[in-house]
């Protein structure tokens, strides 16, 4: 394998729990709730899908305990920002700070512990071709499934009715409410599913992406994660392009970074924040407001009789 | 059965008051059952977090210490958070007022330079702050970029200049390759309130800016116009106040006492700049300012009571092996917890059988 095909495998497994995690959270605010937790659900999932792996040796077992860790997580926010119709900020906070401390107290006993990796699904004469081949058609079985669930979110999102419905509720919940449909419930289930996305990208990160398990791994990829859903204005599409230009900068710059070029290792570090800054910035420069933008993202419903 | 909300005719004064401590007594029988879970006696660890501490003189001292950076960022914040604005990064804003003051007393050190170091780091670190929480907020009045995730953002950066510098340029050359840099003089140092222990003046600018915020919220246009904006921003612009300058305000405000709260931690309590100079408080000083319902005496008083779980943590690392992770963990359910407590003043739950309609 020459370097360039190395990078650019690093690349698509750097970028693609960023996309699961975005697509998740982009579902979650169509549907009007903004979810801050995105970080804490991700490390929940890491931690206890690694430590379900070492305890039973199965990835299997590991990835389901890491939706199942998000899903609880998002559950949780659930109860307070719809069932007690608390302030979505705050609580999506809180729910970060909950996430990274539970997540080390689970984690705890797996530090040190190191997993092997899981098969790759290789694509018999496609990976073969000259090129690209071994890079587009030889990867590991997320890969495929999260480009696959980007096409499902924006078919859902767009040409299915109960998408319609959700993208109803977060844009107008009085109006949707007044039409009938069932506002506090799309956002539950559109909030699970953030939580099972961003689970399963931080099972993502434990399992295939460093096979082992430290805490802090997550290192802000929920907050970038958030980033990119307001990058690719709300649009699954854009999501998946915004996705592979972050994992990109993280790769390229992780690669600088090994390649000492005089630069310190730190401000290569903070590139992927300040970048996230700057598309935010260029973003808000070329549309004078924010695109795409659900009209009752992040305000709390209460519906009346 | 279903779970409603009702909105309640009139808030009930006692309600508003009772619903923070509610929240702490949850949010701490969950962190009871959490200890109960890994195997520990969740009495004995009620002991060390919060009963031992309060008898020991010196770890009352060590309350006040602690207390001091949360209770400065969350009267900062407060003001934020009034005018429903969200400064997430005063993390940041504490490292860089941190670099800002600290940046005085390297350039000043061994020169016997007088008693004007000490102001002037202390000017440095506020405008340090000031600037860089000015930062967020000049995106969003000038640009409309959310300043959630920016001020977010802006915390890692913070974070890595302050890495860079205290273990490349700042470093101590005589300090065997420890990345932090020289002590800093004595006049560069903030002095201890008492001859004994370990409170220094940085619990009086707490004090100060809890006071100065109680008066300004209270009595003044300003107080007003924040609390107008955040609870009814159409009224707001109403009455002829711009929602920009409102923003750049309370940014500028929030940035600047999270400078000088990171300016007295290095010059009063650590002494040098290190890689890592706050166990989160910029973070933990969100939960305190909601636990405070956003009024600085109340956010003094939440100060001191989440310092406790600071101090409670760090002796519980020690005698119970418990993680540390644990009281980031409580902090976390905490917030959950005042903030759900927050919502339940103004809304009645009701349960409702299923099939019946209301």
């Amino acid at each position: 394998m020459t370097t360039y095909e190395a990078i650019l495998l690093t690349i698509i497994t750097a970028s693609t729990p960023l996309l699961l995690a975005a697509l998740g959270e982009l579902v979650a605010e169509r549907s009007g709730v903004l979810n801050l937790g995105v970080e804490g659900m991700m490390a929940m999932g890491a931690a206890c899908s690694f430590g379900a792996a070492v305890a039973f040796d199965s990835s299997l077992l590991g990835v389901l305990c890491g939706i199942l860790a998000g899903v609880l997580m998002a559950a949780l926010f659930a109860l307070v920002v719809l069932g007690f119709a608390a302030n979505q900020v705050g609580s999506g906070l809180a729910l970060t700070i909950l996430g990274l401390g539970l997540s080390g107290l689970i984690g705890a006993p797996f530090v040190g512990s190191r997993r092997d990796p899981i098969a790759l699904i290789t694509i018999p004469g496609l990976s073969d071709l000259p090129g690209l081949g071994r890079i587009v058609f030889s990867q590991d079985p997320f890969v495929y499934g999260t480009l696959a669930l980007t096409a499902m979110v924006a078919w859902f999102l767009t040409r299915s009715r109960p998408g319609l419905t959700l993208r109803s509720v977060g844009e107008n919940h009085t109006s949707a409410h007044a039409l009938g449909l069932p506002v506090l419930k799309t956002r539950l289930l559109a909030v699970l599913f953030g939580g099972a996305c961003a689970g399963l990208a931080g099972s993502y990160l434990s399992l295939v992406y460093t096979r082992f398990w430290a805490p802090g791994m997550t290192a802000g990829r929920g907050w970038i994660a958030l980033a990119l859903v307001v990058f690719a204005a709300w649009r699954p599409g854009w999501a998946l392009v915004g996705a592979y230009i972050f994992g990109a900068a993280t790769v390229l710059q992780l690669h600088a970074q090994a390649a000492q070029m005089g630069v310190p290792s730190q401000l290569l570090s903070a590139a992927p924040y300040l970048a996230t800054i700057l598309a935010l910035l260029l973003l808000s420069i070329r549309h004078a407001r924010a695109v795409g933008a659900p009209g009752s993202l992040g305000v709390p419903f209460v519906p009346d009789r | 059965m279903r779970l409603e909300l009702v909105p309640r005719a009139s808030i009930s004064p006692t309600l508003r008051a009772v619903a923070p401590v509610a929240a702490f007594v949850i949010a701490f029988l969950v962190a009871g059952l959490v200890i109960w879970i890994l195997g520990r006696s969740p009495l004995a660890a009620f002991r060390v977090y919060m009963s031992d501490p309060l008898q020991d003189p010196w770890a009352l001292q060590e309350l006040v210490v602690k207390a001091t950076p949360m209770a400065l960022i969350a009267v900062g914040l407060s003001y934020c958070f009034r005018a429903n604005l969200w400064n997430i990064g005063a993390e940041g804003q504490y490292v860089i007022g941190a670099i800002c003051g600290g940046w005085l007393a390297l350039a000043t050190h061994g020169t016997e330079a007088g008693p004007w170091v000490l102001p002037a780091m202390l000017a440095l670190g506020i405008v340090g702050g000031a600037l860089y929480g000015l930062i967020p907020a000049f995106l969003k009045v000038r640009f409309g970029v959310s300043e959630i995730l920016t001020s977010l953002m802006l915390v890692y950066v913070a974070q890595l200049a302050l890495d860079y510098l205290a273990r490349g340029p700042w470093r101590d050359p005589k300090g065997f390759n420890f990345p932090q840099s020289v002590t800093f003089d004595p006049s560069a140092t903030l002095p201890p309130v008492f001859e004994t222990g370990r409170v220094h003046y940085g619990a009086t600018f707490a004090l100060c800016a809890v006071l100065v915020t109680a008066f300004v919220l209270g009595y003044t246009l300003f107080g007003y116009r924040l609390r107008l904006t955040g609870d009814a921003p159409r009224a707001a612009r109403f009455a002829g106040f711009s929602s920009k300058v409102t923003t750049l305000a309370v940014f500028a405000i929030s940035g600047g006492l999270a400078g000088l709260a990171g300016i007295t931690e290095v010059s009063g309590q650590i002494g040098q700049l290190q890689p890592t100079i706050s166990p989160g408080y910029g973070f933990t000083a969100i939960t305190v300012a909601f636990l405070g319902r956003l009024h600085p005496i109340g956010i003094m008083v939440a100060s001191l009571v989440v310092a406790l779980t600071f101090i409670g943590g760090e002796s519980a690392q020690i005698l119970l092996k418990l993680p540390l992770d644990l009281t980031t963990a409580f902090q976390g359910i905490l917030l959950l917890c005042v903030l759900a407590a927050d919502a339940l003043v103004s809304y009645r739950l009701r349960f409702v059988a299923r099939g019946v309609r209301a």
